[in-house]
């Protein structure tokens, strides 16, 4: 064991050998190495966060045909750094009314819940905080601080709009949770663990994305909802609701929002490449040593994340009600009939050998899609009939 | 471990009192999410990672949330006036109290009182035991179902309730 093969046990020994050498107790030492350990990891990923806004910046522009920033630093990398320095410089205004405690509470409520994500993200085998196995209502959980911390943000801001950007964003939240679940059942059926290393670890020999792609599709869709990026923004709306939720808050109390939801795409997007794509694994470049299977991590992290983006610019944004209908007359019984499909196949096929499994799998998922899109086609087309229907005696009349 | 107790019972405790005291219906709400987070805490020391999760998950994700919107939408002033107390308070005082030390008084009697539980054995999987017990027959699977079925009745019944008819 070196700090090539386990860099993390490595570090953590040497720190206990040197704490407890500085004549601490053994208790006392393993507690502070652990805090140390959480300041580190929170910090990388604040770090990587104020790159992320550099990375959001420049796709959006190159989805939008601009440049993006490019004046300061090489390609604008130092860009973040200006606009951080120059939301820390702003005043922080608290309105008159806010209820102060709850006001303030709720955007580092916000990022907090996205931290504690990173607790349980495996980056490698030997690089994972804490493998909870209950991994994945874990993440539902954290959902759920999430959730706690908009509807916090609105009713403390004491601001009508505010308010109302609280209640859509957070109907929103509260619905596409149950595809989200549904979705997360599956690779939990497929590994036989809801532990996010054991999920990483069974796809060693295929891809659950290759498995059920219907449920890596409908836990992407969910995502961007949770996260109320576009086509699901409905908190945001210029002509409406303004900013939603975080109307009313300024300077870095803003930024936390903002640096909250950057680091929140980035984070399903890393589940989704963990959950789907295979985790840490990519055609065994993860056997040269942990950072390599971290970087690959992180790796399928930006890609999923550049999916989110790829999706918030090209989209528009739906109504509330499409947006409500949508996730209950379609999400929901397309991820029940896919856990079930699920469910019923890997019971029947156990013990048949990784390719019959999978092509079965892949298979009936295309079943269960092309009669999805069969459904939907019978029900626009009755719907177009209806409208034509009532639309064609109205003509004749009026030619005659 | 006993350190982490007393602080996740204090916490608990001193919540529930400001849920019950908080003349804001709203900071009762939010009093009781800590509450509610608590006891998730408590659970967790417990070894009982599921239900810590869950109880995040249902408690504070659902339940506070619902408690939320509908303190937001039915009420206009959020702010009760008027005393807090009425005159009986030292009766149900002395009744809670009473009650307490009575629970206190058996539970010392009992012999598993003071005993520490014994470690979990190296790679006992509480969530596969607790899926197994809650579809095995001979454990819980039927109030397992009959708890189920009340859950379809109650959706069904709001269904009926909010069905708008043509």
């Amino acid at each position: 064991m070196n700090l090539w093969t386990n860099p993390i046990q490595v570090t953590a020994d040497w720190l206990m050998s040197l704490l407890t050498g500085w004549g601490m107790t053994e208790t006392l030492a393993s507690i502070l190495t652990q805090l140390l350990g959480i300041v580190v990891l929170v910090t990388i990923m604040l770090v990587i966060d104020i790159f992320l806004v550099w990375i959001e910046r420049k796709v959006v522009a190159r989805f939008q045909d601009r440049l993006g920033p490019n004046r300061v630093g090489p390609f604008g990398l130092i860009q973040p750094f200006a606009d951080i320095i120059k939301l820390f410089i702003k005043e922080n205004i608290t309105p008159v009314g806010v209820d102060k405690v709850v006001y303030n509470l709720a955007p580092v409520l916000s990022v907090f819940s996205v931290l504690i994500l990173w607790a349980i993200i495996p980056l490698a085998p030997a690089i994972i905080g804490v493998d909870l196995n209950v991994g994945l209502l874990y993440l539902v959980a954290a959902g759920a601080i999430g959730t706690l911390s908009i509807i916090m943000a609105g009713w403390s801001s004491n601001n009508k709009f505010a308010l109302l950007g609280a209640f859509r964003q957070v109907a929103a939240m509260v619905s596409y949770e149950i595809p989200m679940v549904v979705a997360l059942l599956v690779p939990t059926i497929l590994a036989g663990t809801m532990g996010m290393l054991g999920i990483s670890e069974a796809q060693q020999g295929m891809w659950y994305v290759f498995l059920s792609p219907l449920a890596a599709l409908i836990f992407l869709t969910s995502a961007v909802a949770e996260l109320g990026r576009a086509p699901f923004d409905l908190s945001e709306g210029e002509s409406e609701v303004v900013a939603g939720y975080m109307i009313e808050y300024s300077g870095m109390k803003f930024g936390w929002f903002y640096a909250g939801e950057l680091l929140h795409a980035f984070t399903f997007g890393g589940f989704w490449g963990i959950l789907f794509f295979g985790g840490y694994h990519l055609f065994g470049l993860e056997n040269l040593g942990p950072l390599v299977a971290a970087a690959i991590v992180l790796f399928k992290a930006l890609l999923g994340y550049w999916v989110i983006m790829w999706i918030k610019y090209t989209l528009l944004r739906i109504r509330i009600d499409h947006m409500l209908a949508f996730n209950w007359k379609f999400l929901v019984p397309l991820s029940l009939v896919v856990l079930m499909v699920t469910a019923l196949l890997s019971t029947l096929l156990r013990g048949t050998s990784t390719w019959v499994m999978g092509l079965s799998m892949f298979l009936s998922n295309v079943l269960i899609a092309w009669i999805t899109v069969e459904i939907l086609r019978g029900r626009s087309r009755a719907a177009r009939e209806e409208v034509e229907g009532s639309v064609q005696p109205a003509v004749e009349v009026a030619q005659h | 471990m006993t350190t982490l107790f007393l602080i996740t019972a204090v916490v608990i405790l001193a919540s529930a009192m400001m849920v019950v005291t908080s003349r804001n219906l709203v900071h009762a709400a939010l009093w009781l999410v800590s509450t509610l987070f608590g006891v998730a805490v408590l659970y967790a020391i417990l070894n009982a990672g599921f239900l810590a999760v869950v109880q995040v998950v249902v408690y504070i994700g659902a339940i506070a949330i619902l408690f939320i919107f509908a303190v937001m939408l039915t009420r206009r002033e959020m702010r009760d006036t008027g005393p807090g107390l009425n005159k009986n308070w030292w009766v149900s005082a002395l009744v809670s109290l009473l009650i307490f030390g009575g629970l206190a008084y058996l539970l010392s009697s009992w012999n598993g009182f003071s005993r520490t539980s014994a470690a979990l054995p190296s790679g006992f999987d509480a969530v596969s035991a607790l899926g197994n017990a809650l579809i095995s027959p001979d454990a819980y699977v039927l109030p397992f179902e009959v708890a189920s079925v009340l859950l379809v009745a109650a959706l069904v019944g709001a269904v009926y309730i909010a069905f708008n008819r043509k």
